[in-house]
């Protein structure tokens, strides 16, 4: 059973990011990248990251995704033909290019000697992860958040509307 | 399903068509959307190497994939600011179009 939720679950990201990767229309686009990260989502759950799985649907699904939709929308006007894809050759060599990177880092994956600890049965993260929050990592916290306070006054300033 | 090496090449696959974006897409929201797969592909290691090398007293991995999540929604703000300033300013989003500073 999780065998088989696991494989769909994987098809469900790789197919999904094809298709946002390569789709004409960006609206179609921004709902495949949808299922990608609710394939993400779903695989931190294999991981036993049940809060950062939530986090993900909350923040990327219903935060970024909209934002990025929101940009689509602002945009495009409406039926001019919006140039999405580059050249024909500067596709071939792109194309070359990841699948050379593809490969040679698949082997490396395969290869290199992974340092792997015992699997240990975790029960909800929500209470280590809010400890080592607040304790270990508190100055990485703090941080982030001075950091989306900077990226929220950043944003409000560069897109609001000119005065006089 | 329990190994590694199954979720690092997910992560890999998703990093290689978000590069493949990132290379070939000519809109900036079609690049944005490479580069939040290529942060997705990065989060799915951190959390598979929390899970599968022994680290899990304090989830190191986790909160890092965490503050990746927070730097992701700062930089979407951030970069669809600049695309719709970039749209008032060039009347399109074609990046190849945008070669000056001062519009």
């Amino acid at each position: 059973m999780g065998e088989i939720t696991f494989i769909v679950l994987a098809a469900l990201v790789v197919v999904t990011a094809y298709f946002t990767v390569t789709s004409p229309n960006l609206v179609h686009a921004a709902v495949a990248l949808m299922g990608t990260l609710f394939g993400v989502a779903g695989l931190y759950v294999f991981l036993y990251a049940d809060f950062l799985a939530a986090t993900q649907v909350v923040i990327y699904v219903g935060g970024i995704l909209v934002l990025i939709i929101f940009g689509v929308m602002f945009t495009t006007q409406i039926g001019s033909q919006v140039m999405v894809k580059s050249s024909a050759p500067n596709r071939l060599a792109s194309g070359l290019a990841v699948l050379v990177l593809f490969v040679g880092l698949a082997n490396i994956m395969r290869q290199a000697p992974w340092h792997r600890g015992e699997l240990v049965a975790v029960e909800g993260t929500v209470k280590t992860l809010g400890t080592s929050l607040l304790t270990r990592y508190l100055l990485h916290f703090e941080v982030a958040g001075v950091l989306l306070l900077l990226s929220l006054l950043g944003a409000a300033y560069l897109a609001r509307r000119e005065h006089g | 399903m329990d190994s590694l090496e199954s979720y690092l090449f997910i992560g890999l696959v998703l990093f290689c068509f978000g590069l493949y974006a990132v290379m070939t897409r000519r809109n900036g929201v079609a690049v944005l959307m490479g580069i939040e797969l290529i942060l997705n592909a990065a989060n799915l290691n951190l959390v598979a190497f929390n899970r599968f090398g022994g680290l899990s007293e304090q989830l190191p991995g986790q909160v890092f994939a965490l503050m990746v999540i927070v730097m992701a929604a700062c930089e979407a703000a951030v970069a669809l600011a600049i695309i719709i300033n970039l749209y008032k300013t060039f009347q399109t989003i074609h990046i190849d179009e945008a070669r000056e500073m001062r519009g």
